[in-house]
């Protein structure tokens, strides 16, 4: 009796809540670490670039709109979906060259994350926010909301460094776009499977794979794109997206050398968050 | 019934101004090869003639700022750095009428309007932010915030001495040194900022000013030796000074242009909002970034609402900025009122009504009637691009979610004015509208415990409150 034949995965994109292929018919070859074929993995283009921050549009109001608590519900279902796939995770890293014990502390690190940012979703607020004494009878107060459509160009690390870009980004109401790591992009799909199961709305998170290169820029020139996140974009790539960002003034973070086992503070999220200052009378 | 108003002007006596000034580096004034004149745009009348530093001077300058840091100023303890500051808060309290004096003088800002918002304003500020100087580790940033180094400076000319106060009380609170180049038709009131830090003793190099023009302004902003860049101006420069700082390490902090709707609806206090929409626009002469350029009136009650508007429009005072009866002033400069008068024509080419109270303007000087254009469209000049003069575009709306739709359909925010009785519903808007600062039932009000900043291609960072501290702080 011969042994069973495997059923293989068609690695696509994800946007707007579906799976599909570019629009270009592109695909990339993704091999193992000993260069054995994985897949062919989507080659996204310009086109999906667009269409992934249409998608997220239309998406940020209502996710925006969300209560802090559902928000924080729906990343730690994020967790939870992530976990009972640890096993897939853990041997999809390893597909990508990590060792066992790095894999799995990788994989169990990215869950940890999404329960870590869960919990802010309700408290940021607290903690950036504040009641402000001016000298007049005026009740003053600042709240942070999101910038809007964030680009995340997502660094190497597969999915620990990409959990830890993402996550901050949409837990205070932003929706994303990401083009994942170019090295190793499955795990960024099969993430992409675990979001399509927790309750995340279509559009908040979208994820393409392919060249940095070739669509970092387009994401970077954008003009219905809020602010862009540079975490995994090389120096000169980085200085041009950044020029280019400036047409319509995104806000960017430029990237800098991350530890992603450590502590993640809060600057993730405040550099995707605008502060809004209201001003009323006080009076009879 | 009309009232005949006697002239009450503000005597100038108290202002001794010199025939030039130089730059302040390093603690002292110097020279510079190229000078430049500042007029009264009241009366054209040259006040005095002002260095124009080069890319040299900026050399020095970002050295002195440099050598301050290392030496003095950053080593420095938080209550000591607090105590400067709190001098200097002292002294521009001690020396504000001059200054009032020197503001509307240098910019035509009525005196009415530096004498009780601006300088009250900047006092305040300096005092905040002395305040923090020596508290930073409760501020949020982390248990040891350390400051940026040097930050290059870039002020309008809209609120001279108001804006220097924003830029160089959290800078210098936090530790930084900086170097400020004031706008160059408005240098007057930051080279009397200089004296004052120079009678306060402050350490040479922590705060050098160098006037000059978008040239100085590009020298200094591009300076290889500058650890941060804060600007507050035009939408179109800020893209350049965005581009400018990709690639390198430098921070940035953008407070760009506005073109903000003021909403009114059905049930507001009709004559609170008409104070709040004159207010709204033509203080300062509307060169205000968050000024409420875009009436937003509820259809129901736009007719009487645009009656009472212009009622109370006749009765606003223009004229000689030093009069203290005057209510608007003196456009800041000819260019300026250039683009005013371009933008305002191109309302009236593409469809919308002008009016304007009979109102008597100065021969001399430059000066722009208070105007309001109705029947604006969306698609107008006028209601798209920040005109920064005293002219208003109207709009009606329905419903709340249209009146929400037209305030943010617009690249900037900035501000947003709401007026209605229905708390429920100012709340509903604030959180759909996308600005900066949202004033319900008030309009205009600034203070130095207060974030102000914006939205989308208003630019980003915040000025003021514990907010204000993050641009200078890493």
């Amino acid at each position: 009796m011969s042994e069973r034949l495997s059923v293989r995965k068609t690695y696509k994109l994800f946007i707007g809540g579906a799976f599909p292929r570019s629009e270009s018919g592109r695909t990339v070859i993704v091999n193992d670490a000993k260069g054995r074929f994985l897949a062919n993995a989507a080659r996204a283009s310009r086109k999906d670039v667009r269409d992934a921050v249409v998608a997220a549009r239309k998406a940020q109001a209502g996710w925006a709109a969300r209560t802090g608590y559902n928000r924080g519900q729906i990343l730690y279902r994020v967790a939870e979906m992530l976990e009972g796939r640890r096993g897939q995770f853990v041997e999809e890293l390893r597909g990508s060259g990590l060792g066992k014990a790095a894999a799995t502390a990788e994989v169990d690190g990215a869950i940890d994350r999404w329960v870590w940012y869960a919990g802010w979703a309700d408290k940021i607020a607290q903690v950036t926010g504040s009641a402000n004494a001016v000298s007049g009878p005026f009740f003053n107060f600042s709240t942070p909301e999101p910038t809007g459509v964030v680009g995340v160009i997502a660094p190497d690390s597969p999915l620990l460094g990409l959990v830890s870009v993402l996550a901050p980004v949409v837990v205070t109401g932003n929706t994303a776009v990401v083009v994942a790591a170019e090295s190793a992009p499955l795990p960024a799909i099969t993430l992409a499977e675990v979001l399509a199961t927790s309750d995340v709305p279509g559009g908040v998170i979208n994820l393409l794979t392919g060249h940095r290169a070739e669509l970092a820029p387009w994401l970077a020139s954008h003009q219905d794109v809020n602010a862009i996140d540079l975490t995994g974009a090389p120096g000169d790539l980085a200085a041009d997206c950044e020029r280019a960002a400036a047409d319509n003034l995104k806000r960017v973070r430029r990237p800098v050398a991350d530890d992603w086992a450590a502590d993640p503070g809060t600057a993730r999220m405040t550099a995707f968050l605008e502060t809004k200052t209201v001003w009323h009378p006080v009076g009879i | 019934m009309s009232f005949e108003y006697a002239p009450a002007p503000e005597s100038r006596d108290i202002v001794d101004l010199k025939p030039s000034y130089g730059l302040f580096v390093d603690g002292e004034f110097v020279e510079a090869k190229n000078s430049f004149k500042t007029i009264d745009p009241a009366t054209e009348e040259t006040l005095a003639e002002v260095a124009e530093a080069g890319a040299d001077d900026v050399d020095r300058a970002v050295a002195a700022a440099r050598r301050a840091y290392d030496t003095v100023w950053g080593p420095m303890p938080g209550a000591e750095r607090a105590k400067y500051l709190f001098r200097i808060a002292r002294l521009i309290q001690e020396r504000s009428r001059e200054l009032a004096v020197l503001e509307s003088l240098d910019n035509g800002k009525p005196i009415r309007e530096s004498r009780d918002v601006d300088l009250p304003l900047v006092a305040a500020h300096f005092f905040y932010y002395a305040g923090w100087a020596d508290k930073l580790p409760y501020a949020g940033f982390g248990p040891a915030p350390r400051p940026l180094g040097v930050a290059g400076q870039v002020i309008p000319w809209n609120f001279p001495l108001l804006m220097l106060a924003w830029k160089i009380a959290p800078a210098l609170a936090c530790g930084n040194t900086v170097v400020l180049k004031p706008a160059e038709t408005t240098p007057l009131t930051a080279l009397a900022f200089a004296e004052i830090c120079a009678q306060a003793e402050l350490p040479p190099g922590v705060v050098n000013i160098l006037t000059g023009a978008g040239e100085t302004g590009r020298a200094l902003v591009e300076h290889p030796g500058i650890d941060k860049v804060a600007f507050t101006g035009s939408t179109e420069v800020g893209r350049l000074i965005a581009r400018s700082v990709a690639g390198t390490d430098k921070r940035l902090t953008l407070e760009l242009g506005g073109k903000a709707a003021n909403i009114v609806f059905d049930d507001a206090p009709l004559d609170q909002a008409v104070e709040g929409i004159v207010n709204g626009i033509f203080f300062n002469q509307g060169h205000v970034c968050c000024a409420g350029s875009r009436l937003l009136a509820q259809e129901s009650v736009a007719e009487e609402l645009l009656d009472r508007l212009k009622a109370r429009m006749a009765t606003l005072r223009v004229g000689d900025p030093l009069d203290k009866n005057t209510d608007v002033g003196a456009i800041n400069s000819a260019a300026q009122l250039a683009k005013i008068r371009e933008l305002s024509d191109s309302g009236e080419a593409e469809g919308a009504t002008r009016w304007s109270p009979p109102c008597e303007l100065p021969e001399r000087g430059f000066w722009f009637a208070p105007t309001v254009f109705t029947g604006v469209a969306a698609s107008h000049r006028i209601a798209r691009e920040e005109i920064f003069g005293p002219v208003l575009s109207v709009l009606t709306f329905r419903t709340p979610a249209e009146a929400v739709e037209k305030a943010n359909n617009t690249p900037y925010g900035l501000s947003a004015g709401i007026w209605t009785d229905k708390g429920s519903r100012i709340l509903w808007m604030a959180e759909r509208l996308r600005a900066g600062v949202v004033w319900a039932n008030t309009f205009n009000k600034f203070d130095p415990a207060s974030p102000f900043g914006g939205y989308k291609e208003s630019g980003f960072g915040r000025e003021g409150g514990r907010h204000g501290l993050e641009a200078y702080l890493r």
